[in-house]
This record gives structure tokens, C-alpha cells and sequence, in this order.
């Protein structure tokens, strides 16, 4: 539905200079009140699209359209967008209280407005009662609420969120994760949140668009991202996995370390080379000669929640498994999984490929 | 530990040693001198003097025209550090600019006599234009613009190093917030860098109470300010009470603005 959509990249590079480009060629919808997370390593251009969404950096080639309006060339002061820094920004001149209502003294707001809002945006983060404290002296939780309650005090439509977790100890981490995700939902405004934490990413979003040397990868739902993933880069770096090369023998059938195996894929040419994810949660230990492949456990490390076991089976290839089970470093085990468990990745493919091998798949089956 | 405390002490004495001798010893003089009057009788005549309305307008004079100097030069250097930062080469425009007061004071005042001079070149270009010739040199005009053309690197320096400092997200986050670049430069920049403002016009404003040489030769003497009579009183005139008491006044003068321009703590 168009008029969800709030903002639209149309084909956007950005280059700097004679580098190689930041961004190629990227074109994708955001739609209106809900929490998308741009998730890649660094460098690979997620920081570059909020700068472009906010206004500080320009595209080289193709259009941002904000409301159906192009915004490319309007100053980040025309914009009805915030944004929350990575350092937070915070004014150290201004105390809490002038931090949060700075948005609205620019735009001449009468001061008790101001002082009524202010008073608001800082109970909105559990900040009461702190307005006239210096932001120097404020842990970095603090600091961080306060750069929320400043940016939206102004109420946006859009709040653009610049990895503002990656300050913080894990334990607030994951408390402010908590709070991030409530405030989406109570301001019902549309997040984007840059994140190199994968964890982080699937936790929080309603879509993940996983980039990577200045490509989207992949969008889609956390499960979605984690169940299938498009090519070796998404399927390495959201969670770990086991990638193997293999053989597509036919469709339900593939074909890896000497054997073959039903599974849920579809849509290959016969005998094409293909790539094997299993996710090291998927493995099921089983005793020797039981399972579908015999390995030997290599080593075991105690992660918490589950036993992490590197185990190699006899054509030298590393298989990871999580288990709350343990075992005996040295021993021969077996590894069973189901069909559903194994995903295979055609080498090469693009998302849209994907995406379109996938809906022919769909049709197939709608209409047997 | 006691052994390294006692090398440091003597580490610290040739630093002493130049304290006491050539600033704690002058003021001492300084202000034992003044107590004398012209005759040599000791009195406090000299500062009874001080408050006549001759001294008093002078001190006035030399505040006014200090200001002058400061605020000018304030004018030129603020946009040129901001420029400064956002050029390629930095260094290298920052290098240029303190290059000249590298240069003896002496020569380059010389070297404006010959450019402002009734002959010189400022003049033929005016008669060119058809402007016509005209006295430059010994005016108020000539002596505000050679003091400031001297004191402007003192003043890029340290405005130049606050606009360094300071963290370019912070702009960015006015932008963010609405503001335009003009209230961003008010309500962000300007208050995140006054303490280089501050610390530079310390260093010009200071100075420039107790200019002489440029009085001399550029203003031609029609300009008075503290340090010409300074100048007058030892060595033209030998009443060296008058002239140590003034003295005495400049430096409580010097004090008070080191005060008045403290960059306190810092933020950030």
C-alpha cells in the first residue's frame, strides 16, 4: 500500500571522491510505524544510508523520497526526521533540561510549551527530576535516555537510531534493548536502527536488511533472515552455521560428504553445485553409528546455555554443534537432522533470484 | 623517593632562578621606584598623580584603543580559523599565517612605514584609481590596522584549536534538531569555542595595553597609551617614579584581564 510507505531509496549510489562507492545501486521502501534494523559489518555502508535519511551526506546518483516528496537535496533542519548518535552528541554547555528542549527553542516554541514537552519527553525515558544535572557528570545509560527524550521531543516520523548501544555494558545493553523496542511500539513511528550486532538485530526488528560492501544482501524478517538465508555472507554472519559444498541431485534431493539427503529445497537445475547451511542447533548428538554422520569431537567449550562442540567427520570437514548435552572430546559420535534442517544456497544468487526461485516454488505448489 | 624529589628540586632551579631574577626581582623594583618622586624624596606623590585627569584619560585611551584592536582582530580571525578547518590543507594555511610573526616586529613595522608612506605604494595605487594621495601613515586608521595585522595570528591559534576540538557530531546533532547553520553557529559552535576566544583575546588584548613601538612609528606619537608614557617618563623625560608607577598600574591592569578572560574548567 503506497501510502505506508515513508521513505523510498530510488536507486542510490554514494561515492566519495575516486573510491570505490559506499553504496551501489540501492532501492528499498520503508513503510510507516515500523522497527527496521540495517545490520552489516563495518564499512559496509549502513551508516551512509541514515546520513543520507537524515540529510548530512547526499546521494551521488538516484532519489530519497520522504512522504512521496523527494527530500535529496533538503537540509537535515527541513527534515522531519531525528536522529540518536553514536556518542550521543549531548551539548555538554546545556544541561539536561536545554539538551532535550533545544529542538524546540529553534523553533521559537512558547516556554512553558517547552517546559510542559521537555517535562514529558523526560518522563518518557525515566528521567524526571534530573533536568537541571550537567550532562558530563551522567553515565552512559543516562546519556543515552537523554539523547532519546531530545529527539523525540521533537516528534518525528522518523527516528534514525546510529548503533547507540555499542557504548554500553551488555548487561544495559540488553535492558536498553528492551526499552528501545517499548518506545517503538508506543510512539508507533518508524525506527531505523544501525547495528553490527546480528543478536542485537534479530531481538529488536520487525525487518533486518543485511548489508555488506555497500549491497543489501538480504531484507526480511528476523526468521526469515535466520531460516534462509540468501548466500554464504548472510548465512555466516547471522549466527553461526555449518556451510558445506554439494550437489543439488534433483528437487528434494541433495548431495554432500559422500551421501545424499531428502530436503525441503526446490527449484535447481539437475547435478547443480549448491552450498549446505545447518545451523549448529539443528544437530542433534546421537551415539555412534545412529545419526546421519559419524564425526569425531575435536573440542568442547561451555558457553552457559549450551555446550559449543567442534567436530570433524572423515573428509576433514568442521562441523559445529550446540548441545546442552556433553561429550567426550576424542569420542566417535553420530549427527542426526531432519529434511527441514538443511537449507540449500544456490552460489551466486542475488535476494531478487531468490525471492523469485522461491514465489515459482509457491505457484508449483498452489497449483498441484 | 627522597633521591627523586631532590633531583627534581634541582631540575627546578634554573627555572627559580629565572623567576626570581627577571620577574619577581623587576617587579619589586618596579614598585619600589614608584614610590619615588622626581627629586628622589621618597612619597606617594606618583600615584596622587596617576588619578589626574591627564593619566586618567590616557589609561582610558589605551583601554579603548587595546579594544579596538582586540575586537578587530576578533572580526578577522574567528571566520578565518572556521575557513582554516574545513580546508584540505590545514596545516600548511595554518603554517602561512604564523609564518609572519616569525619576523622581527621591528621590520615588518618598517616595512609599513615604506607601504603606507606618502610615497609609497598604498598611495600610487590611490592616486591611480583616482582616489588621490592622502596621509595613511600617523593616523588612528594606520595604527588599528599594522597592531592588528600583527596580533591576528595570536588570535587564530587558539580559536583555530577550539574549532578543532570541537566534535563535529555536535553540529551535526543542531542540524538534526532543526536548527539552521546561523542558530547552529549561536547556540552550538560559538559557546563550545569562546574559551578559545577568550584565551585569544587574552593574548591580544594584554599586549596591546603597552604597545609603544607601533605608537611611535605608525601613529607617529599622536596616539598615547600607557606604554608610550612608560617610554617617555624613563628615558625622555628621567622622572622614573611616574613612569614605574604607570607601569605598576599596567601590570594590575594585565592582572585584572587575566582574571576577567579565566577559560575556567573546561567542558567536554
Amino acid at each position: 500500500m503506497p501510502e505506508e510507505t515513508i521513505i523510498r531509496f530510488e536507486n542510490i549510489t554514494k561515492q566519495y571522491d575516486n573510491d570505490p562507492p559506499v553504496l551501489t545501486d540501492v532501492s528499498f521502501e520503508l513503510e510507516r510505524g515500523k522497527f527496521y534494523t540495517l545490520l552489516g559489518p563495518s564499512g559496509c555502508g549502513k551508516t551512509t544510508i541514515i546520513r543520507l535519511i537524515a540529510g548530512f551526506v547526499q546521494p551521488t546518483t538516484g532519489a530519497i523520497y520522504f512522504d512521496e516528496q523527494e527530500i535529496s537535496n533538503i537540509p537535515p533542519d527541513k527534515r522531519r526526521v531525528n536522529t540518536i548518535f553514536q556518542d550521543y552528541a549531548l551539548f555538554p554547555h546545556l544541561n539536561v533540561f536545554e539538551n532535550v528542549a533545544f529542538g524546540l527553542r529553534v523553533k521559537r516554541m512558547k516556554p512553558d510549551m517547552i517546559k510542559a514537552k521537555v517535562r514529558e519527553a523526560l518522563r518518557f525515558v525515566n528521567l524526571e527530576g534530573l533536568e537541571n544535572r550537567g550532562i558530563t557528570g551522567m553515565s552512559g545509560g543516562q546519556q543515552q535516555r537523554v539523547a532519546v527524550a531530545r529527539a523525540i521531543v521533537n516528534e518525528p516520523e522518523v527516528l534514525l537510531l546510529d548503533e547507540p548501544l555499542s557504548a554500553l555494558d551488555l548487561k544495559l545493553r540488553s535492558e536498553m534493548q528492551y526499552e528501545l523496542r517499548e518506545l517503538q511500539k508506543n510512539l508507533g513511528i518508524t525506527f531505523v536502527f544501525v547495528t553490527h550486532d546480528q543478536e542485537e538485530a534479530l531481538a529488536l526488528s520487525d525487518e533486518v536488511f543485511v548489508l555488506n560492501s555497500g549491497v543489501i544482501q538480504q531484507r526480511g524478517t528476523p526468521n526469515d533472515i535466520y531460516d534462509e538465508p540468501v548466500n554464504k555472507f548472510v548465512a555466516d554472519f547471522i549466527g553461526e552455521s555449518n556451510i558445506i559444498p554439494g550437489i543439488m541431485i534433483n528437487d528434494y534431493l541433495v548431495e554432500f560428504v559422500g551421501n545424499q539427503f531428502e530436503c525441503v529445497d526446490q527449484g535447481f537445475y539437475p547435478n547443480e553445485p549448491a552450498e549446505i547451511v545447518i545451523r549448529p542447533e539443528d544437530l542433534e548428538i546421537t551415539g555412534k553409528d545412529q545419526g546421519k554422520l559419524q564425526v569425531r569431537v575435536d573440542s568442547q567449550l561451555f558457553r552457559g546455555v549450551h555446550y559449543e562442540i567442534c567436530c570433524y567427520d572423515k573428509d576433514g570437514n568442521e562441523w559445529l554443534v550446540h548441545s546442552t548435552r556433553k561429550v567426550t572430546v576424542g569420542d566417535e559420535i553420530g549427527l542426526d537432522f531432519g529434511p527441514e534442517d538443511i537449507h540449500v544456497m544456490r552460489l551466486g544468487e542475488t535476494e531478487d533470484e531468490f525471492d523469485r526461485r522461491l514465489e515459482s516454488y509457491e505457484e508449483v505448489r498452489h497449483a498441484g | 623517593m627522597r633521591g627523586r624529589t631532590r633531583t627534581r628540586n634541582i631540575y627546578l632551579i634554573p627555572y627559580m632562578l629565572w623567576i626570581v631574577l627577571f620577574v619577581i626581582a623587576p617587579i619589586v623594583l618596579i614598585i619600589y621606584y614608584s614610590m619615588f618622586n622626581i627629586d628622589g624624596a621618597w612619597s606617594l606623590e606618583n600615584y596622587k598623580r596617576f588619578f589626574t585627569p591627564v593619566y586618567l584619560s590616557m589609561t582610558l585611551r589605551s583601554f579603548w584603543y587595546a579594544g579596538l584592536i582586540t575586537g578587530f582582530s576578533l572580526l578577522i580571525a574567528y571566520p578565518t580559523a572556521y575557513l582554516l578547518t574545513k580546508t584540505e590543507h590545514k596545516q600548511l594555511w595554518l603554517l602561512l599565517i604564523i609564518l609572519p610573526s616569525w619576523i622581527n616586529l621591528l621590520l615588518k613595522i618598517y616595512a609599513f612605514i615604506g607601504i603606507l608612506g606618502f610615497y609609497g605604494p598604498v598611495n600610487s595605487f590611490l592616486d591611480i584609481i583616482g582616489v588621490g594621495t592622502r596621509q595613511i601613515l600617523f593616523t588612528d586608521f594606520s595604527f588599528i590596522f599594522v597592531a592588528v595585522y600583527i596580533f591576528i595570528p595570536y588570535m587564530i591559534l587558539p580559536i583555530f584549536n577550539a574549532l578543532e576540538e570541537l566534535n563535529p557530531s555536535l553540529v551535526a546533532a543542531a542540524r538534526d534538531l532543526g536548527a539552521s547553520s546561523w542558530a547552529t553557529f549561536r547556540r552550538v559552535v560559538f559557546p563550545l569555542t569562546f574559551n578559545g576566544v577568550k584565551a585569544g583575546c587574552r593574548a591580544v588584548f594584554i599586549p596591546a595595553l603597552s604597545l609603544f613601538m607601533i605608537t611611535r612609528l605608525i601613529a607617529g606619537n599622536r596616539v598615547i597609551t600607557l606604554g608610550t608614557a612608560i617610554e617617555q617618563h624613563f628615558l625622555v623625560t628621567q622622572d622614573w617614579g611616574m613612569g614605574s608607577t604607570i607601569a605598576v598600574f599596567l601590570i594590575i591592569a594585565m592582572g585584572l584581564t587575566m582574571i576577567l578572560t579565566e577559560t575556567g574548567k573546561k567542558v567536554n
